[in-house]
């Protein structure tokens, strides 16, 4: 039973991550139907950033913020360079031009900070454990469990209760009469890139801690994992992605922690399977997206 | 006084096919003009252009004396020029009050807005009563009432309405064009696009009747009413 709970602390830990990847993906295809895998390369930006500050010695609240930031800046960037000349292309355009972002950035890093994975200096804290009742949980696991619940809590009021967050839905809706009303589409699309950003920042502050090392292709898997979490969830729905984002979390952990070991060479087949199975019987994922048009502007 | 909208030679492509081909029409303050025609006559082709929802090919449109021709949708609302598009379209995911404050996104003035919810609430007390309720689960004619509601907020000088009456029950139909009749009396200026003829000839000032994305006859809506022109669009199209 202690097993059986602390592997469920390990599956929220990891699907929080997963969420708030998928968060970011939904957030951007939602508005303007944009794949976007070059978000993987914002989480290694952040990455690289921590691994900066570390080598600087500065405080490492200070250089999560500076992570952070430094992921939001860059995919407002990326939109602005990358994704704004062929935003009325058509989606296949839009994937390619993503996919051409991130080969871009990954040579980037690879020439210009390394090819090898370099290690991160973190605070002992983050490998520290504590005892709760009859279980031990990790410093980090707990971080990742309490940044996922306030990014997600953060998320909802954004979008509820800010004026820019209900017109980023309205958008998502109806692009065309989301400009009729006065909002503009550069204005809706930068802001959901900075969102993107930031939960991209946020995951790869938690994904880091759980590792201490950054490589150039880091934010590949993680990414590959929140698009199989955000089309599990429905594409381009926000609550589908966080439903995704968990469930795709659980089903990694209880098949790596409760398999037999015999069989655990087959885990990845048999956890894609279990998500193949969720979407035959939600072809449309779990929350779908209410208009599963992807207005163009 | 020149007219509150000019439109000059307008045309409106879309790719190789002409959705409308040069027309001259004009909007005074005050006044509702209606725009009919059959389907494909153009229509709603020339109130998405004038909105800047489509581009314009050639020719000009004024509005309040400055030129709006290249303008794009999200600048007019603020100006005063909006459109209730065709089929209602209300963000169906987002509350009553939440559409209705999206009307109002592009207006700064505090005591505008402010304004603009008291109206709309004082015109429709159902969106009032409704206003946490999601928009998609609202009847046919709430939803429509909400459309023109959610235009209101922006306080327009010219609203543009495409087919309010469109799938609506009689009865609604009545309400709608009964509303667009005080909205005018409110100092609204109107221009309405209609299949319904007969209905929105009897309350409007001045009408054009378009055929094949051209305007083949104008006048008051009293001598609209009587000629055979009007037949015939719906007939030739």
């Amino acid at each position: 039973m202690d097993l059986f709970l602390q592997q469920t602390v390990n599956a929220i830990s990891l699907g929080g991550t997963y969420a708030l990847l998928a968060l970011g993906l939904a957030v951007v295809f939602s508005i303007m139907g944009l794949i976007n895998f070059a978000h993987g390369e914002l989480m290694t930006i952040a990455g690289y950033v921590l691994m900066f500050c570390g080598l600087a010695g500065m405080p490492f609240v200070l250089s999560i913020l500076l992570a952070v930031s430094a992921s939001v800046v860059a995919a407002v960037l990326m939109e602005r360079i990358a994704f704004r000349p062929v935003r009325n292309a058509s989606g296949a355009t839009l994937l390619v031009t993503s996919f051409a972002v991130s080969m871009v950035l990954q040579v980037l890093f690879q020439n210009l900070i390394s090819v090898r994975s370099q290690p991160v200096l973190l605070p002992q804290i983050l490998s520290e454990s504590v005892r709760i009742g009859g279980f031990v949980i990790g410093v980090n696991k707990i971080l990742a469990i309490v940044a996922t619940v306030v990014m997600l809590i953060f998320l909802d009021w954004f979008m509820k209760r800010q004026k820019a967050g209900i017109a980023m839905r309205a958008a998502a809706e109806d692009f065309a009469v989301a400009r009729l009303m006065g909002i503009r589409a550069n204005t809706v699309i930068a802001g959901a890139f900075a969102l993107s950003g930031l939960l991209a920042g946020v995951a790869a502050v938690l994904w880091v801690s759980q590792r201490a090392s950054v490589d150039p292709l880091m934010g590949f898997m993680p990414v590959l994992k929140a698009f199989i979490a955000a089309i599990l969830g429905g594409l381009g729905s926000l609550r589908g992605a966080v439903a995704g984002g968990f469930l795709l979390g659980f089903i990694e952990i209880y098949l790596a922690a409760f398999l037999p070991p015999e069989w655990q060479e087959f885990r990845d087949p048999i956890g894609l399977a279990l998500v193949v199975a969720v979407l035959l019987i939600r072809p449309n994922g779990l929350i779908p997206a209410p208009a599963l048009k992807a207005q163009k502007v | 006084m020149a007219p509150l909208l000019q439109a000059t030679g307008l045309e409106v492509h879309y790719g190789p096919v002409e959705a409308v081909r040069g027309v001259d029409f004009e909007i005074g303050e005050g006044e509702i003009v209606v725009f009919l025609g059959a389907n494909g006559a153009g229509k709603s082709s020339t109130l998405n252009a004038l909105v800047g929802l489509v581009p314009v090919q050639a020719g000009t449109v004024q509005f309040a004396d400055s030129d709006i021709t290249k303008a794009r949708a999200e600048t007019l609302t603020p100006a005063g020029l909006t459109l209730v598009p065709e089929g209602r379209r209300v963000f169906g995911t987002l509350s009553v009050a939440e559409n209705l404050l999206m009307g109002a996104y592009g207006i700064r003035d505090k005591a505008q807005v402010a304004a603009a919810w008291d109206r709309v609430y004082t015109l429709f007390p159902i969106l009032h009563e409704r206003r946490g309720q999601f928009a998609g689960t609202l009847s046919g004619g709430q939803q429509q009432m909400l459309a023109i509601g959610r235009a209101l907020m922006s306080n327009p000088k010219l609203l543009l309405l495409d087919e309010p009456s469109l799938g609506l029950a009689p009865k609604i139909v009545e309400q709608v064009f009964d509303l667009i009749v005080t909205l005018r009396d409110q100092g609204v200026t109107l221009g309405v696009v209609e299949q319904n003829a007969m209905q929105s000839l009897a309350i409007a000032d001045r009408g054009y009747i378009f055929a094949g994305g051209r305007i083949v006859g104008s006048g008051s809506a009293q001598d609209l009413g009587e000629s055979s022109l009007l037949s015939g669009a719906y007939l030739d199209a």
